[in-house]
Order: structure tokens, then C-alpha cells, then sequence
């Protein structure tokens, strides 16, 4: 019912007013949250009920969206990581060489790659390239009744559909942010050897390793499992939670990516926080 | 003292007001009263948009009463919940148009459920599964998609998979549509089957509810049957009985029915 009513609110007459236009957008948005956080707040619980559920069937299912989100688009992040690797870093290599600069090239490298541009830019093209899928298929799905068909099977939809992808994706994005940062650095460093920088790849790694300490590597892991789980649930609630024709499919598409980068530059924000606090 | 009836009740609707799928603001049927006794074979009348599709979706406990009670074997289907599943699987659904998932193939649309509910070895479902596709006939197009194979067969296989946990009811929403007669007789034959007890089953009979808008497909005496029409749902009784022939609904069927031959 309150779905029904968000979609007739949403659908009603434009206000003529900017002020009642800008109420009504601030009032979706809330409604969205709302909508979300509750969703997100199901998906973990049926995560932690029905772990064991239908295991035979739920296994494969699992390692299907794990190589989804993240092994069949490594060769897409080698590619990523080696241009990252020159694009970025080799000249922020050769920048720092320049103005004498290399001894802070350890802890330039690690806010840079490890805390910021590695999980983002990660975040980001699973986003595109899974979390616009999995909106499209569920959208699908939803639109052509599959989810009545599983519940009169007695299938919980979000155990079936949505706990694997969710799952898929953080362990994905994780995964997949590891193998950017090691491959944009080693290209990196081969960037700065192609280029003469004085530099060599031992002093350049000694100085990232050294710049590392528990803290990155713990807030890395949680801020890239945070990514995965919130991409799959925004792109999920958006293609399963709501009632959908399959017109709707494209313009719910549209939203769920946008509000899947929206929602990660906002825990990027949170973490930067906690970076600055620790 | 009248004496007990030994057929349980399985399905039991008090006031129910049946609102749409797609807008539960819209109430397309009021105050539907409507017991079905195990061992009962019901035909569900009413013209396209009636409300059939959503009164079966009500009585399996898919869509909840926006007003009155709906109990499937005793249970208020406001409370089914994960600790019912059990319940909630003595009843099976098949949707109009199948609704199978396209990403599998019919042997795995059936084996869905059987892996998902049951701890069976791959072994013994994939047995089982072989069993419903010969029993339905759909043993040749076992590894197709739904995409590639057509209308009839996909609600074949809604049919198996429907029946893969051997469900004590089974409700049918309009399973003969769009078929062509030769595969309506094969399939009114074979619910006919189920309702007696078929071997494939233990013998065990099972409960039959059937949306439809030709009634004569199901024109046998052993069948109770029903009518929507404007908002109400009626009792009609055996096929040719008094209310039966007096419906307005049913009339309107018929004489289209006669029409289109």
C-alpha cells in the first residue's frame, strides 16, 4: 500500500511552486531511504536466518554472482589498473621526482590509490557493469511475475534472488579493489622506470609498504564490502521491491545508478571521517 | 444430530473483499464466502478481468484479504510465515502463462523447488524430475529455455513444477487458455486424473480449483462450479443445475462460447 502511494505522489501533478517542488523531491528522497534502509535491513536478516537454507541449490548460486561481481571482469580491471598505473600515478611519480618530492611518495601513493581512487573507481565500474545488470534482470524478473512464482513455490525472493548478489558483489568489489590497487601500482612503478624518474622499484615499494599500517588494510576491507553491499542493495531494491511494468525497467535502471553512486561517494565521506579521526 | 462431514474443509473464505495485483486500492470483488472441502473439483467462471486470476492469488495466500478472513488448511494466510512453510506447500499454483523463469530450463524449472525445499540427493530429483517431464509429456524439451518452446508446453511444465511437492490443493489459474482442443482435452483429462488419484501420486486424490472463461471444456457432473460477475462471486452448484443455468454470468459465457464456434 504505502508503495502504491509512493508511486501515485510520485506520479502526481508537478506543484507549481519551486518551494512544493523542492518539498516533494526532498520527500521521495526520504521515502527512498526509508525504503532502502528497510530493505537492506530484510537482506541481513535473512542472511543471518537462512544461511543454511537450501544449500545445495544457494552454493552455486552464490559462487555464480561472486564470478559475476568479480573474476569474469578481471581482465576489464587489468586493463583499469594498468592505465591507472600510468595515467595517474606514474605521473605523480614523476611530479614528486621533479621537485625533489620522492620521499613522500609512500604516503601520497596510499591516500591516493589505497584509501580513495582504488575502492571508488571500483565501486564505480561494478556499478555500471553488474549493478545496472542486476536492476535490468530483477526489473525483468519483477515485471513478468517471477517473484509471485517464487512465492507460491514457497521461495523466499530475497533468499534466492538478492542474498547471492548481494554477497557476490561485496565479496566482488573487495576482490576486485585488491587486484586494481596491486596492478596500478606495479604499473606505476613501471611508468616511472619507462620514464627515468630516479627511483627504484625497491625504494618506491619500501616507501608504500612503510606508509601502510592495520588501520588501512582493516578500512579497506570494510569500505569495499560496504560498496558491494550497497550497490547490490540499492540495484536490487530498485528492481525487485517495487511493483514494475517493463516500460519501467529503463527509467528505474537509470535511478538506481544514480543513486548507487550517490550512496557510495556518501560512505566514501563517512570513511574519510574515520581516516581523519584515527 | 447431523453427522460429521469427512471431508476437511482446505480452503475457506469469510468477507473477503479481493482487491488487483498491480492496485490494492482496487477492489474487484466484495464479501466472497467460499468454502472448498478436500476431495472437491471447483470451476471458477467470470469474463477476462473478473477478478479470477486475483481471487486464486487471495486463496493461495499470495495476495492478503483487504477485509474479512482467508484460511488455506485452517491456517489465517495473514499469518503464514516461514514457520508455516510446511502449510504453505500442501498448495500449488500455476499463473496463466506459466510463469517460468527464463533463465532455466523446464527440467530445472521443476527440479526448483524439489532442490530448494528438499535435501534430496541430485540423484533423486533428477529422477523425480524425469518422472513429472515423462508424465507430462515434455521429455523431449526437458533442456529448452521457456523462450524456445511454445505456450502449451511452458504451462505443461508450470503444471509439473506445481506438482513437484505433491501439493494436497492445487489451484489452477486459467490453465486451458490459448490451447489448442486437442491439447484442453488432454489436459482437462489429466486434472481429471489428478482429482481421482493418479498412480504417479500414491492414488492420492487431490483438491482442484480452475479459473476459466469456457465452461465447456468442464462440463462433467463430478465438478462444483462458480461465477464471477460484477463484484460478486455465487455458488452455481453441479454443471446444468438450477442457479447454474440461471447465471447471468454463465449464460454470457455460453452464449459466447457458441458464438465463437
Amino acid at each position: 500500500m504505502e508503495l502504491a502511494n509512493l508511486q501515485r505522489f510520485r506520479h502526481a501533478p508537478l506543484p507549481r511552486s519551486y518551494t512544493d517542488y523542492l518539498g516533494r523531491q526532498i520527500f521521495l528522497l526520504l521515502l527512498t531511504i526509508q525504503g532502502v534502509a528497510a530493505f537492506a535491513l530484510i537482506t541481513l536478516g535473512v542472511i543471518l536466518k537462512k544461511s543454511g537454507v537450501a544449500h545445495d541449490l544457494m552454493q552455486p548460486r552464490i559462487r555464480q554472482e561472486i564470478n559475476r561481481a568479480g573474476a569474469s571482469l578481471l581482465p576489464m580491471f587489468m586493463f583499469v589498473a594498468l592505465a591507472l598505473g600510468f595515467l595517474v600515478i606514474g605521473q605523480t611519480v614523476a611530479a614528486l621526482a621533479k621537485v625533489g618530492a620522492t620521499g613522500y611518495l609512500g604516503s601520497t601513493m596510499v591516500i591516493v590509490v589505497v584509501r580513495e581512487l582504488g575502492p571508488l573507481l571500483t565501486a564505480m565500474l561494478v556499478l555500471a557493469r553488474v549493478g545496472t545488470a542486476n536492476v535490468i534482470e530483477l526489473g525483468t524478473a519483477r515485471a513478468l511475475g517471477e517473484v509471485e512464482a517464487l512465492e507460491a513455490l514457497g521461495i523466499d525472493p530475497v533468499h534466492y534472488l538478492i542474498l547471492p548478489r548481494v554477497l557476490g558483489m561485496a565479496l566482488g568489489v573487495f576482490g576486485l579493489t585488491i587486484y586494481l590497487i596491486l596492478g596500478a601500482l606495479a604499473s606505476g612503478c613501471l611508468c616511472a622506470f619507462l620514464a627515468n624518474v630516479p627511483l627504484t622499484p625497491g625504494d618506491y615499494f619500501r616507501q608504500i609498504a612503510e606508509a601502510l599500517n592495520w588501520l588501512d588494510f582493516a578500512l579497506l576491507a570494510l569500505k569495499t564490502m560496504a560498496f558491494g553491499f550497497v550497490i547490490a542493495i540499492v540495484t536490487c531494491y530498485h528492481g525487485l521491491a517495487q511493483p514494475l511494468r517493463l516500460e519501467d525497467v529503463s527509467r528505474v535502471t537509470v535511478r538506481a545508478v544514480t543513486q548507487g553512486i550517490l550512496a557510495c561517494l556518501l560512505i566514501d565521506a563517512v570513511f574519510i571521517v574515520l581516516y581523519l579521526v584515527t | 444430530m447431523s453427522e460429521p462431514d469427512i471431508h476437511p474443509v482446505v480452503l475457506e473464505m469469510r468477507g473477503v473483499r479481493v482487491t488487483a495485483l498491480r492496485d490494492p486500492s482496487l477492489a474487484l470483488l466484495e464479501n466472497v464466502n467460499w468454502s472448498v472441502r478436500a476431495g472437491e473439483f471447483w470451476v471458477v467462471a467470470g469474463a477476462p478481468r473478473a477478478g479470477k486470476s486475483d481471487l486464486l492469488l487471495h486463496a493461495a495466500g499470495l495476495l492478503l484479504p483487504a477485509r474479512g478472513d482467508c484460511r488455506l488448511f485452517g491456517c489465517d494466510t495473514r499469518e503464514f510465515d516461514e514457520t508455516q512453510i510446511r502449510e504453505r506447500l500442501r498448495v500449488g499454483f500455476t499463473f496463466a502463462d506459466g510463469k517460468l523463469f527464463n533463465q532455466l530450463t523446464l527440467a530445472e524449472n521443476i527440479a526448483l523447488p524439489l532442490r530448494y525445499h528438499r535435501r534430496h540427493a541430485e540423484a533423486e530429483t533428477a529422477r523425480a524430475v524425469a518422472g513429472l517431464l515423462e508424465l507430462l509429456e515434455l521429455a523431449p524439451f526437458a533442456s529448452l529455455t521457456p523462450g524456445n518452446v511454445a505456450a502449451v508446453w511452458r504451462q505443461r511444465a508450470a503444471l509439473a513444477r506445481a506438482l513437484a511437492l505433491s501439493p494436497e490443493l492445487l489451484l489452477l489459474d486459467h490453465p486451458i487458455g490459448g490451447m489448442t482442443v486437442r491439447h484442453r482435452r488432454w489436459l482437462v483429462d489429466f486434472l481429471d486424473q489428478l482429482w481421482r488419484g493418479h498412480d504417479f501420486f500414491g492414488g492420492r486424490p487431490l483438491t482442484l480449483v480452475a479459473t476459466t472463461d469456457d465452461l465447456h471444456p468442464w462440463q462433467q457432473p463430478h465438478r462444483k462450479f462458480a461465477a464471477l460477475h460484477e463484484g460478486t462471486f455465487s455458488e452455481l452448484g453441479a454443471w446444468g443445475g438450477e442457479e447454474f443455468v440461471r447465471h447471468r454470468a454463465v449464460r454470457e459465457l455460453l452464449a459466447e462460447a457458441e458464438e465463437e464456434r
